[in-house]
Formats: C-alpha cells, sequence, structure tokens
C-alpha cells in the first residue's frame, strides 16, 4: 500500500529538510491569522531597547540579524567528545548548578548587603550609627539596635529559608545520573560533572540535564520530540531534529569528531545559532538542532547529544529570574507625602535647634553652675568643659539628636507593613473559590506582590481576544468547497463512527475529539474521487490533514484493540481541521520528517513530505509539497484569505471564486476563524526548478529565512482554489457580563486581536462589547494621509454625537443617559501609519471620546503600542490581559498586566504580574479584591503616617519643656516597641480582612468601582486632613496631663507612662473607629494590642535597673491618671467624630451609602440567607 | 444531592472557608443619626458629672503655698543673691508666718517646689549611676555620672548632678509656740527605696569638692535611708515641680498662724529659680489643680451641643437611609 520508492528516490532532499526547513519550528502560528511567531518577542529586549511599534518590519529585521555570521570573538568553539580541549582555553561553565544565594560563609555579609540596598533600611542604619556617637547617644545601644535588629533578622530568617529550600533542590538535581560517553562508553556520570563538549544519552522520559545538539536520535530520520513545560510551561511536544551527517554515526563504535561553533550563551529560548563541522563538511544549526535544560524527551527511546552550554550558562537557568517588579501608583503617591514628612522631620528638628540656640545664648553665663548643666569640671583642679563643644556644634548636635528621637516620623514599619499585607491579600485572592477555575483546576496567581492595590484603580483594560475572551478551542464548523457551503454539521449522524476509525495491525485508532459532521459532506468525502466535485472535497481534505504541522499521538485505551490519537500542535486552529479532517474519513496517522501517513477512508496511505513552508506572518500561510504514491507532486497551500486570494489563479473559475468570498463573509460575519485552502500539481520540471532552489536557499548560511521565503512566494501562486474553512472559537463563559460589569464599572474595555475586521466585529457583538445603541466609527487606511483624514473626519463625527446631548464632560463620566456612544474600530494597517508618527494625538484624543476601541489585525508590537499610547498620556491605570506569546509585550507594558492560563500554552502568564483561568474572573478581581486592596492599602497608609505623627509630635512637645534637650519622658524601649507591638498588628489586621463593602454590593453596583478612579482613598486632601488631625490629637494627649500636672510631684517616667498608654489606647482606638466589619479577629487585635501594650509597659516598670523602676505602679494607684485617659482619648477623637459624621450624613460618598444600604437592606429581605449569589458569575443562559 | 456536593457544602461551612473567602461572620456598624445623637449625648452626660466631683474634690483642697526666695533674702543682700547664699559664714535663718484660711484636715502634706528648675534636662538627667546607688563605690563603671564623678581622685558615692545638687533647705513648723510634728519618714517610693538604693550603700566623699551644689548627706545612714535624696532623684517631669517634704500629723484649724523657720541653704539665685514653700491637703484626686475638671465639663457640654446641633440638622434636612435609589447613577433628575 505504501511505496517506498518515490521516498527513497527523493531521500537526497531530505537532509535539507530535516536541518533547515524546519528551523522556525517555533514559528508555528500560534493564531493561523494572529499572524505573528514567538520569536519577535523578545523578552530581555523590551526594556531596554527603544522599539518601534509601529514598525511591521520588525520581525523580518530580526530575521534577518539572525542570519549573521558569528563572529569568532563572539562565539564559543564546542569539540564533539573533547571536553579536554573544548575548556582549555576558555573556562567554560560546568553543568552544576547553583540557584541559592548564599553559602553558610556568605550568607551574613552577602544577606546584610542586599538587605541595604534598601533606602529605608540605611536611612534607620544611620540613625543607629548616629546614635553610637558618644555626644549623641539619645538611646541607650540596645534600645537603638533592636528595631533594625529586629527587622533585618525576620528578613533574613525568610531568606535563609528559602536559600535553604534552593540548595536542597539544586543538591538533588546536581546528583542526578545521566549516561555520559566516556572512553567510548556510556557510563552514568553525575549532572554536576558533566562538561561542555561531552556526548550525552538520553532515554526517553528522561530530563535533559544541559543545552545539547542532536547528533542522532532512536527515529531513523533523527526526530526528537520533547516536552518543554519545565521551560516555557507549553505542554504540547515540539519536534527536534538530528542532522543527517550525524545521524547514523554510532558514539560507541566510531569516534565522532567535530567542531561546533555557536553564540555565546543568551537567554533566547527561541534562538539558536551554529555552525557544525563534521567530516570536513560545514553545516548549520538552528534552534530545531538543540534540545535545552529542564526539558523532557518524549515518544523517542534515546537521543544522543553534544554539551554546548552546561549549568548556569544554559537558557534555562539565563531565564530564571524572577517575575518583574513593579511599584503602585499608590506607593508613589506615598513617596511623595514621605518627602513631605521628611521635610516636616527637618522642620521639627530645626525648631528644636533653634530653640535650644536660643536658650543656650541667653543662660551663656550661667552654664558653668547651672545644677542642671554644669558645664564645667570642677574635680581634677583643672577646668574643663565637660561634654560642650561649643555654642554652634552643640546646636549641629542637637539637630542631629532630634532626628535621632523624632526619627520615626518616617514611617519605616510602613514598608514592612505594606509587604505583609499584600501577602496577606494575595493570600485572599488566591484562595477565593469565585477566582478558580474548575476546568483546568488552576487558581489565581499572584505573580508580583507590590501591584495589589492597582488592580483598584484600573481605567482601561486591554484585552487580547482569542484564548482571552474566547476560549481558544477550536471547533470546525463549516466549510465552503468549490463554491458549494456546506454548514450543515449540527447534529452527530448516526452512523459518524464508520468514518471515525483506521485499523492498524488489528487494532483500531480514533480521534481523541470528535467534531459535528455535515452529512452531505460526508457522504461526498466517502464516495471517493469519482466524481469531480468529490474529487475537490477529496483534496480539500487532504490539505486539511497534511498541510499542517500536527503530531498525532497514540494514546492506549483500556480496550487493548482500541487506541486514540491525540493530536498535538502549538496552533488550535490546525488541530481543529486536523481533527475535522479525521471526522471526514481522513486521518493522518504517522508524522515523521520525511513522510506522512493519512488514513483515507480507513485505508493506509503514505505520502512523502518533500518540502514544508512554514508560516510566517508576512505570506501568512503555509504550504507543503507532497509526494503521492502514484508519484504526482503537489503543492497544498493553506493561509488567510487576503494572502490566499492574491496568489490563486483567477482566470481559473472565476465565479467559484466570487461564491467563496461570499461565503467567507458570510462565516466571519459570525464570528468564524476561517482559512483558505489552495492546491497546486507541480510538473516535473517546476518541481526540480522549486527542488533545487530550496536545496540552495537551505544549505545558505547567509539570510536563509530570506531565500527561503522567497522560494515559497515562487510556488505559492497560481493556486488552485479548493475552499475555505470556518472554525468557531466559542466565547468564554460570562464573558458578556463581565464586560458589561467592567464598562459600567467606567472601564474602558478595549479589545486587540489579529483577528479579522468582520470576525473582531462579530464577535465584539456577541461579548456585548459592541452593541446595537452605538454609532461604530471605522478606520481602515493604506497611507498616511488617509489616516490623517479618516481620523479628522472621526473626531468630528465623534463630536458631534457626544455633544447631541448637550454635554460633554471630561471628567470620565461619559456613559451618562442621552449620550450615544461611539466605538472606533481601527485596524492595524492603519496603525502601522499612525503609531510613532503625530497622528498618536489624535487617535489618542479620538480613542478617548469613543466608549469602546477594537484594534484588529494587530501585531503584537502593535499591541503594547497602543498600550502605550494611553499610559504615556494620560494617568490612569492600564490593565493588559492576554494568554499567548503575542500579548507578552503588551502585558509588559501595562501598569498591570493579567495572564491567562490556557491553550497557548504559558508565555503570558510568566510575564505576567496576575495569572487567572478565565476573563470574567477579571470582575472579582478589579470590582472585589481590587477595590478592597485599593481600600485597604489607601487607609493603612495614611493611618501609618497619623500613627507615627503622634507618638513623635507627642515627644516634640516634650521636648520644648525640657530646654530643647531632647529628654524623652516615654521609656525609650516603649519607644521601640511602639511600631513593633504596640500598634502594629491592628495595623495589619485591619488592612487585611476590613472589608468596606460585601463582595455582592460590590458586584451589584459596579459603579462602586469609581471609588478607585476618585482616589477616594487615597489622596492629599485626605493626607493634609490626617496630618492636622494627628496635630490636634498629640496636643490633646500631652497638653491635658501637663496642664493636670503641672507643679505636682509628678516624675518624669511615670508621665511617660501617661502618654505611652494614652497615644496608644488613642490610636488603636482611631482605628477601632474607621473599622467597617468586626469579626472576632479585628477585636482581637485592637483590644488584644492594648492589653499587649499594659503588659509591656507593666514589664518595663518591673526591671529595677530602668529608670522608670514601678512607675506604673505608682501613677495607676491615683484616680487623676485614669481621669486623665479617659479625658485625653474622648477629647482627642471628638474633631475626628465630628468631621466623619459630617461628611457620612450630609456627603455621603457611593461607598458609604452602599454600605447603608446593604445594612438596612439585608434587614428588610431578612428573609434571605446570605448566599453570596453571584449575578455575574452565574448568568442564566440565554 | 451526591456525596461530593454534601461534602463540599459541609467544607462551606467550616470557619476556615469563611475565612479564606474573607466571609467570617462580623458586625458592620453604621453611623446613624440616632447612634451619633446618643453617643454625643451619653458622652455629655459622663463627663458633666465627671468634671463636677473632680472640680468640687479639687476645690475642696486646701493649699497654702508661700514663695520665700527673695523674702528669705535680708534686704543688703537683694543686690547680689548669690554671693549671699554661697556665703557659708552668714547665717541663713529666716522665718515665714503662715495664716491657715480654711480648715485643714491632717494629714497635712508639706512640700518645696520649685519653679524654673529643669530637673529634666538632658545632661541633668543622664548624670546619675543606678548600679552605685544599690551597689555602692565597688561598682566602678560610672562614666555616666560625669561631670560630679570623682573627688581628688576617690569615687563620689552618690555620684552625678542629681545627687550633687540635692535641696537641702530645712524646715520647722511651730504653732502656738509648739513644734508641729512633722512625719519625715515613707515619702519616698518603697519600690525606690527597696530596689533602687542600696541598705548597704553609705555615702562617700560626698560634697566635698570645690563647688557645692547642694545638701550634705550624713555618712553613717544607708542610701536607703536617705529619703531626701531619694525623692530628690526621681527627676520630675516638668519644669515646674513639687517634692515631698513630710506630713503633719495634725489638723490646722481656720485662722492657725504657723510659723516657718527655715534654713535658706539652695541656690536658685543664680539661674532665678523660684522657691516656694506648699502645704496642702489632699483629696481622692491629689492636689488642687483645677484643670481637669474644667476640661470634662468642657468636653461635656460640647458633647452635648452637638448632640443638639446634630439634632436640628437631622431635623431640618433628612437623608433617606441606604436607599440605593440614592445612588448618584440612580438618581434620574441628575444633569451635569
Amino acid at each position: 500500500m505504501d511505496s517506498k520508492t518515490p521516498v527513497e528516490n527523493l531521500y537526497s532532499v531530505e537532509p535539507a529538510l530535516n536541518s533547515s526547513s524546519r528551523r522556525s519550528n517555533f514559528s508555528i502560528p500560534s493564531k493561523a491569522s494572529g499572524g505573528n511567531s514567538i520569536r519577535e518577542v523578545n523578552f530581555s529586549d523590551l526594556g531596554s531597547k527603544p522599539v518601534r511599534y509601529g514598525s511591521r518590519g520588525a520581525d523580518s529585521d530580526t530575521y534577518s540579524t539572525s542570519q549573521k555570521e558569528i563572529n569568532d570573538e563572539d562565539a564559543r568553539l564546542v569539540h564533539i567528545n573533547d571536553p579536554v580541549k573544548t575548556n582549555e582555553r576558555f573556562e567554560f561553565a560546568g553543568n552544576s548548578i547553583q540557584t541559592g544565594k548564599y553559602s553558610i560563609l556568605t550568607f551574613l555579609p552577602r544577606n546584610l548587603f542586599e538587605q541595604f540596598h534598601r533606602v529605608a533600611y540605611t536611612y534607620f542604619l544611620v540613625i543607629v550609627v548616629l546614635n553610637q556617637l558618644p555626644q549623641l547617644a539619645v538611646f541607650s545601644r540596645e534600645a537603638s539596635f533592636m528595631p533594625l535588629t529586629f527587622v533585618l533578622l525576620v528578613t533574613a530568617v525568610k531568606d535563609a529559608y528559602e536559600d535553604f529550600r534552593r540548595h536542597r533542590s539544586d543538591r538533588i538535581e546536581n546528583n542526578t545520573l545521566a549516561s555520559v560517553l566516556v572512553n567510548d562508553q556510556f557510563q552514568q556520570k553525575k549532572w554536576k560533572n558533566i562538561q561542555v563538549g561531552e556526548i550525552i544519552k538520553i532515554q526517553a522520559n528522561e530530563t535533559i540535564p544541559c543545552d545539547m545538539v542532536l547528533l542522532s536520535t532512536s527515529d531513523p530520520t533523527g526526530v526528537a520530540y520533547v516536552q518543554t513545560i519545565n521551560l516555557d510551561g507549553e505542554s504540547n511536544l515540539k519536534t527536534r531534529y538530528a542532522k543527517q551527517e550525524t545521524l547514523l554515526k554510532i558514539p560507541e563504535k566510531e569516534k565522532v569528531t567535530g567542531l561546533i561553533k555557536c553564540e555565546k550563551p543568551n537567554r533566547n529560548i527561541y534562538g539558536f545559532q551554529a555552525n557544525m563541522e563534521v567530516d570536513g563538511k560545514r553545516l548549520s544549526l538552528g534552534p530545531s538542532n538543540i534540545i535545552l535544560r529542564g526539558c523532557e524527551l518524549k515518544i523517542t527511546a534515546w537521543a544522543v547529544g553534544v554539551a554546548v552550554y552546561a549549568g548556569r550558562e544554559t537558557k534555562a537557568m539565563l531565564n530564571s529570574s524572577g517575575a518583574p517588579s513593579k511599584r503602585s501608583r499608590l506607593e508613589t503617591h506615598m513617596n511623595f507625602e514621605i518627602i513631605f514628612l521628611s521635610l516636616f522631620l527637618i522642620a521639627l528638628c530645626t525648631v528644636v535647634s533653634v530653640c535650644a540656640a536660643v536658650w543656650l545664648r541667653r543662660h551663656r553665663d550661667k552654664l558653668d553652675y547651672l545644677p542642671f548643666y554644669r558645664r564645667k569640671h570642677f574635680s581634677g583642679g583643672e577646668e574643663d568643659n565637660y561634654n560642650y563643644y561649643g555654642w554652634g556644634l552643640e546646636i549641629f548636635f542637637t539637630f542631629l539628636m532630634s532626628v535621632i528621637v523624632f526619627q520615626t516620623m518616617i514611617p519605616i514599619s510602613l514598608y514592612i507593613s505594606m509587604e505583609l499585607v499584600r501577602v496577606g491579600q494575595a493570600y485572599f485572592m488566591i484562595g477565593d473559590t469565585q477566582m478558580y477555575d474548575e476546568s483546568s483546576q488552576s487558581r489565581f496567581q499572584c505573580r508580583a506582590l507590590n501591584i495589589n492595590e492597582d488592580l483598584g484603580q484600573i481605567k482601561y483594560v486591554f484585552s487580547d481576544k482569542t484564548g482571552t475572551l474566547t476560549e481558544n478551542k477550536m471547533e470546525f464548523q463549516c466549510a465552503s468547497i468549490w463554491g458549494k457551503d456546506y454548514s450543515g454539521g449540527k447534529a452527530m449522524s448516526q452512523d459518524q463512527e464508520d468514518g471515525y476509525f483506521v485499523q492498524v495491525d488489528g487494532k483500531v485508532l480514533r480521534p481523541k475529539m470528535k467534531v459535528k459532521t455535515d452529512p452531505e459532506l460526508l457522504q461526498f468525502a466517502r464516495s471517493g474521487k469519482e466524481m469531480k466535485e468529490c474529487g475537490h472535497i477529496h483534496d480539500f481534505f487532504l490539505a486539511l490533514a497534511a498541510c499542517n504541522t500536527i503530531v498525532p499521538l497514540i494514546l492506549d485505551t483500556p480496550d487493548p484493540t482500541v487506541k486514540l490519537i491525540d493530536y498535538q500542535g502549538e496552533s488550535p486552529d490546525e488541530q481543529a481541521l486536523v481533527y475535522a479532517a479525521a471526522a471526514y474519513g481522513f486521518m493522518l496517522i504517522e508524522r515523521t520528517s520525511g513522510h506522512i501517513v493519512i488514513g483515507i477512508q480507513g485505508e493506509r496511505q503514505r505520502f512523502s513530505v518533500l518540502g514544508l513552508h512554514e508560516f510566517d506572518s508576512d505570506r501568512k500561510r503555509m504550504s507543503v509539497i507532497l509526494g503521492f504514491p502514484d508519484k504526482s507532486v503537489k503543492v497544498f497551500v493553506k493561509g488567510a484569505d487576503t494572502s490566499m486570494f492574491s496568489v490563486i489563479d483567477r482566470s481559473l473559475k472565476i465565479n467559484v471564486i466570487h461564491t467563496t468570498e461570499t461565503h467567507l463573509y458570510s462565516y466571519s460575519s459570525l464570528g468564524l476563524r476561517t482559512l483558505v485552502v489552495g492546491m497546486k500539481e507541480l510538473s516535473t520540471s517546476e518541481f526540480e526548478d522549486w527542488h533545487s532552489a530550496y536545496e540552495a536557499a537551505s544549505a545558505a548560511l547567509m539570510g536563509r529565512t530570506t531565500l527561503l521565503r522567497k522560494v515559497a512566494n515562487n510556488i505559492e501562486n497560481n493556486l488552485y482554489l479548493l475552499g475555505a474553512s470556518g472554525i468557531e472559537d466559542k466565547l468564554q463563559q460570562g464573558v458578556p457580563e463581565a464586560i458589561e460589569s467592567l464598562r459600567t464599572a467606567g472601564i474602558k474595555v478595549w479589545v486587540l486581536t489579529g483577528d479579522k475586521q468582520e470576525t473582531a466585529i462579530s464577535i465584539g457583538y456577541s461579548s456585548k462589547l459592541l452593541t446595537s445603541k452605538m454609532t461604530p466609527i471605522i478606520i481602515n487606511s493604506n497611507s498616511k494621509e488617509s489616516c490623517r483624514k479618516s481620523l479628522e473626519d472621526a473626531i468630528i463625527m465623534c463630536k458631534k454625537f457626544t455633544t447631541i446631548s448637550g454635554t460633554t464632560n471630561n471628567t470620565g463620566r461619559t456613559s451618562r443617559a442621552g449620550l450615544t456612544p461611539v466605538a472606533l474600530i481601527i485596524d492595524g494597517t492603519s496603525l502601522v501609519y499612525i503609531l510613532d508618527s503625530e497622528l498618536e494625538e489624535r487617535l489618542f484624543q479620538l480613542s478617548c471620546n469613543c466608549s469602546v476601541v477594537l484594534c484588529c489585525r494587530v501585531a503584537p508590537l502593535q499591541k503594547a503600542g497602543i498600550v502605550a499610547l494611553v499610559k504615556n498620556r494620560t494617568l490612569d491605570m492600564t490593565l493588559a490581559i492576554g494568554d499567548g506569546a503575542n500579548d507578552v509585550s503588551m502585558i509588559q507594558m501595562a501598569d498591570v498586566g493579567v495572564g491567562i492560563s490556557g491553550q497557548e500554552g504559558r508565555q503570558a502568564v510568566m510575564a505576567s504580574d496576575f495569572a487567572m483561568g478565565q476573563f470574567r474572573f477579571l470582575v472579582p478581581l478589579l470590582l472585589v479584591h481590587g477595590h478592597w486592596n485599593y481600600q485597604r492599602m489607601g487607609y493603612m497608609i495614611l493611618y501609618n503616617f497619623y500613627r507615627n505623627a503622634v507618638f513623635v509630635l507627642v515627644s516634640f512637645w516634650y521636648v520644648l519643656f525640657t530646654c530643647f534637650t531632647l529628654t524623652t519622658a516615654i521609656s525609650e524601649w516603649s519607644g521601640v516597641l511602639y511600631s513593633v507591638i504596640y500598634t502594629s498588628v491592628p495595623t495589619i489586621v485591619v488592612a487585611v480582612l476590613d472589608k468596606d463593602l460585601s463582595r455582592r454590593t460590590l458586584l451589584k453596583y459596579p459603579q462602586l468601582y469609581g471609588a478607585g478612579h476618585k482616589q477616594e482613598c487615597y489622596n492629599k486632601k485626605l493626607f493634609w486632613i490626617t496630618m492636622i488631625d494627628a496635630f490636634w490629637q498629640s496636643a490633646v494627649t500631652f497638653f491635658i496631663p501637663l496642664l493636670a500636672y503641672w507643679g505636682s510631684t509628678i516624675d518624669a517616667s511615670s508621665i511617660g507612662d501617661l502618654w505611652t498608654l494614652a497615644v496608644v489606647i488613642l490610636v488603636n482606638l482611631h482605628l477601632a473607629m474607621d473599622v467597617i466589619r468586626w469579626n472576632w479577629i479585628t477585636h482581637a487585635a485592637i483590644w488584644g494590642s492594648i492589653i499587649a501594650t499594659f503588659i509591656c509597659v507593666i514589664i518595663i516598670d518591673a526591671i529595677p535597673s530602668l529608670i522608670g523602676y514601678w512607675a506604673i505602679f505608682e501613677i495607676a494607684k491615683t484616680r487623676l491618671f485614669w481621669l486623665c485617659l479617659l479625658a485625653i482619648i474622648v477629647a482627642a477623637l471628638i474633631p475626628r467624630f465630628v468631621v466623619k459624621v459630617l461628611y457620612q450624613l450630609y456627603t455621603p460618598c457611593d461607598v458609604q451609602i452602599a454600605r447603608e444600604a446593604e445594612k438596612f437592606q439585608t434587614q428588610i429581605e431578612s428573609g434571605a440567607v446570605e448566599i453570596e449569589m453571584n449575578p455575574i458569575l452565574d448568568p442564566p443562559r440565554s | 444531592m451526591t456525596n461530593t456536593d454534601r461534602e463540599r457544602h459541609r467544607e462551606r461551612e467550616t470557619a476556615f472557608y469563611l475565612f479564606t473567602q474573607q466571609r467570617l461572620p462580623a458586625c458592620k456598624p453604621v453611623l446613624t443619626p440616632a447612634w451619633v445623637i446618643t453617643i454625643f449625648l451619653f458622652t455629655g452626660f459622663i463627663f458633666i458629672p465627671v468634671g463636677l466631683v473632680t472640680l468640687r474634690a479639687s476645690r475642696s483642697v486646701v493649699e497654702i503655698v508661700e514663695r520665700y526666695d527673695t523674702e528669705c533674702v535680708p534686704e543688703p543682700f537683694r543686690i547680689d543673691k548669690v554671693s549671699y547664699v554661697q556665703d557659708d559664714s552668714i547665717p541663713k535663718n529666716c522665718s515665714l508666718s503662715l495664716k491657715v484660711r480654711k480648715y485643714m484636715k491632717a494629714p497635712i502634706y508639706i512640700y518645696y517646689q520649685l519653679d524654673n528648675y529643669y530637673q529634666n534636662h538632658r545632661r541633668y538627667v543622664k548624670s546619675r549611676s543606678d548600679r552605685q546607688l544599690l551597689h555602692g563605690w565597688k561598682y566602678h563603671a560610672t562614666s555616666s555620672c560625669q561631670p560630679v564623678e570623682f573627688n581628688n581622685n576617690q569615687p563620689i558615692v552618690p555620684c552625678g548632678l542629681i545627687a550633687w545638687s540635692l535641696f537641702n533647705d530645712t524646715f520647722t513648723f511651730i504653732r502656738e509656740r509648739a513644734e508641729l510634728k512633722v512625719n519625715r519618714k515613707n515619702i519616698a517610693w518603697k519600690s525606690d527605696r527597696d530596689h533602687k538604693f542600696g541598705k548597704t550603700v553609705y555615702p562617700f566623699n560626698f560634697q566635698n569638692g570645690t563647688l557645692i551644689g547642694g545638701g550634705k548627706l550624713n555618712p553613717r545612714i544607708p542610701l536607703s535611708d536617705q529619703e531626701d535624696l531619694i525623692v530628690w532623684m526621681r527627676t520630675s517631669a516638668l519644669p515646674s515641680f513639687r517634692k515631698l517634704y513630710g506630713r503633719i500629723e495634725e489638723d490646722l484649724d481656720a485662722d492657725d498662724v504657723v510659723v516657718v523657720h527655715l534654713m535658706n541653704n539652695y541656690n536658685t539665685y543664680g539661674f532665678g529659680g523660684k522657691k516656694k514653700l506648699v502645704l496642702s491637703t489632699s483629696s481622692w484626686l491629689g492636689g488642687k489643680n483645677d484643670f481637669l475638671g474644667l476640661a470634662c465639663v468642657f468636653v461635656g457640654s460640647s458633647s452635648v451641643i452637638l448632640a443638639i446641633v446634630f439634632m436640628l440638622l437631622h431635623l431640618k434636612s433628612r437623608r433617606p437611609y441606604g436607599d440605593p435609589s440614592y445612588l448618584p447613577w440612580n438618581r434620574k433628575s441628575f444633569s451635569g
């Protein structure tokens, strides 16, 4: 049935095939129409290089640069099977890895060094060091060291634990065994001893120990399949090829020698270029010839390769860096306030030093004899100054001492609290069952830990379409073949099983997934090639089955006679097409580099693959040249409609072309993704021409890609149209509702897709992104001038629509009744002319007035360009959400990047700040968690400022009554414990647990999200109110005891204890006043802190060596003390309470009204038990 | 309902699940006008009586304050008080007569009050050695005591500025020619006597320098019994302070005249500090100080006024509570 002859005849073609045509194996169309390969997303370069977003030629640039010869200086030379020689000149890294940062010896210095990279800690340290100078010793040594030591210790313990775990996993990995060729024999060797240049043999399912160039595999054609899940998280199999020249060498028997010249180690896991000299021949190597550390060998029984990069120089190790660190908007604002606080601190210190200066000047004659100053020694006969360095220096020292005393004005503890709070918030976000994706069993992931609160202020959402709004589970829906539409595939026909299997060696093969079939088409497909119509159908399905890069995997089932075929591939579209072909009886059974086996209506047929032109984003099509058993040669092409119709021979069957075009239009209006299939039979001379050109191009060392593309373009013309396919990409569950919620919340949703305009628009309607009320403005231009014109027209039109209702305001509330919303639809070609030119500004103006923007046919870098367009011009927060590699640039560009862990691998997730399973989780993420996080964090920052300011100001007031000499009445230990024990826990607990509104209310009224847009929880006004409040409260706290005890026997320690307790109770009650939900944890934290403070004060005062020994017991005996405490607390809190009440009663914010509604509505509907019904998550399916 | 469903249901009821879903049962108080008014009225009704009681207590205290620092310097020396007080050859005797205006119930506390005296000055506060006070001259690390650490290369016990500047005016009280008995025991904290000042530590080389700061100590009495020193060394918090001198354990009737014989030894003239003698009874609240009572009355009456203001405001403009139609996007009449 399968004749070997054509394969043998054409055997000489294969080497070239194996090696070069597949070199861009990774650039299989991840989205058939998405139009771009993963390669052009260069992670490492994105931040550093200026990128021209508008340029379409970006990828071709990288292609051409990647073809440059490797300079000798930039190359590393690897002598195959000669590690000694390889390593003699250059010191290449060994294969042992060390991800642990520290060793036992280096831990202390290195860890401290890293910790002090934080400005806050350095400030802390400077203060401590200042305090050690004898002239400035305000606090005792122990007390001054304690806070810093505490913080450093906590962090160090955490780091040490993490490092210990890393060391443990390193040890396991380093001691894994691999078989390495030593003295012409494969011996087991630990991974850490592997050296560059050694030959290593990997068995099936083994992990690859280092980056190596394949020499040979168990497959006679040199194919090896690897799973890269550890590297990039993609679970599908990738094919790698050994070079033909090395394929037949058996390292044990004959000595393999050669020289590989490859580029220096870099972190691009999709790029590799090298030359290999074997037996005097020079071969070029690409990314498809290398297998990387961390991957697993699958299906292939064994593979032999030579190590080229080892240990830390492997691509996996070079890529193992953490998520990018971003700084939240709130934190940026906060830093401004911190600068202000620093100025305030300096002002306080200046006041103290000026006063001290005046005092010293005024008493300059008396200083020698003042009983409480005594400048001079009189003991030793000689009269020298004791601890006095002259007026100027004394003032300077006073200044520095006041910095030490008032240091907590800058809330260092805030940074630590914020980190803890974010961890807590992340814990709740991760654990939220409403963001748990049942289908993929995946939880929400918080990859970036420092931008939680930004989620509450998002103004723009940029969303990818495929895989984000849609499921990216492609389903073949309909086909138009030879001008006839077959779209009746609604029901599974009863006899569908027939075409569904192929028998091989008595075993039945079945595809894993079933596809709905059109009965009529099925009928035709079965009836063989006799009728002309059926011939086209035959060719059409053959094209679907053959023209792809899918790898069939045979899986066992419980029934030993039945095997399942699972089609593995990177493009879900191709999978869908292959499954469809199988359903119609054209089952792809086997694919190797040289041939494919297709079961046609149950009969195995073998075709030799003579050439394969990969998909690329310029051509937007791929083609395969098949040698048929009858020795005819045909080329099958499939691709996007625009690129296909330009290469189809229009002279043939013009009416077929027309009807196909109409069908295509109707398919895409239904929201289907379309592909056009064409073919051509090659005559012998054509084949010869192509073959020689192809071989020459494949062997070329320079500009290979360009040459191959030219060859492809030459063969892909004058095609014969077979038909078109329509693939449905279903909308994810809950997407329309989610988009509606987001829009109600005042978030602008922009969709950026690589799809065709019609598809995009129809998806837009079905996802409720576009509604019939909207006026669409479409911009499709082919030149800069027409772009300018259409933009100007659009702006005028937009103005007209938005002014019909009479009100345009720029405050952001555009979606008010009576306003006609405008939707802007723009395509990638126009964006080429707009981005990076002066037209950007106009596009921005226009898009600001539009409630929806839909960009179709955009390239990945353009996506980032659009995000940058908005991000650079407004202060609004942007969020990008996507699932594929082509969204990476956009995700990294936006303020918040969200990755969908979906079908297209984990590229997007790896680059994202947050990752989740479904688009609809964006709603609880933003509206619920974002809102909470923002509110909590905003409150916490303000509260921390207040808390420290009150304490510092109380000390400041006291200084004014001590001759400005920085004496503290409050015990220094209480000062240290204030932010560590007395007040820290409630802050963190409240900032993690408090909820201003319930989830239900937040989801019911998405408008409440506006609180974040309006910066309701943290703004300059609130900051000033808080500081004035702190000023008042500190004054009350200080002056009530001062006046009550003026001229009494009170001693410093006792009144200090009174102040300590008053401040602690006050700030805790202040917090209690603002807590919205009291659960038992909050109660425990707040009251517990007050009790803990009492206990601590008692303990401190029970230490006889301290000055305040027994003071608390003495003062607590008096009733005056308790009365003072009560008066302080009430008098201090009244103003705040009054202001709060006035605000709440007379100018309530939306949140406040909703909170009341929540409280009173639930009382009214008391029958309803609180089941957190989620109107968005569980929509009634219509 | 399948088994797993039931299990899941049960799981959802656990406290831990509620915690992870941030749905712990919680109380969510909302400030309604009723609550606000109640809170203010409550505060008012607590604070006004408390303030009045406090004020009464303070008023019930009878206090005689007599400033004597100028009067006790004889006329010819008033131009240069400092040299007067430093001159040992001049006797420092002085008599004051105090008239009791109101009946004073025993115990009557005798205080001396110093004004403009910064016992809380940093140099002063630090200049002591608690270890030495407890362990005596055997304890050598007394550098904190500078500049009063050594004299003639001998350690000073007790060292430091505070002890050096010990107050040394003395008072005797005579009523109708009979001396009033003054109890000078137990004027210092018991905790200080027991745990901060050594029972075996005796003053040594004290007040032997060229510059005499204040009182001398009997070298035969251990520090733990030197109560004047102990009182003095519990440094005051504020620049105007009293220190307990002793207690008169007899009642004084109205119109009694008490003659005080005092030794005006202590030098406050150098820096313009005032010296006062205070005789005071005590109430349950302590000494005479109207401030706290007034403050409480003020806070209480402000609360009541606020309560009334809120009541009026509430009557004037009432906002329906928790009405979702009040949310801006539900308001029909809203126009930008």
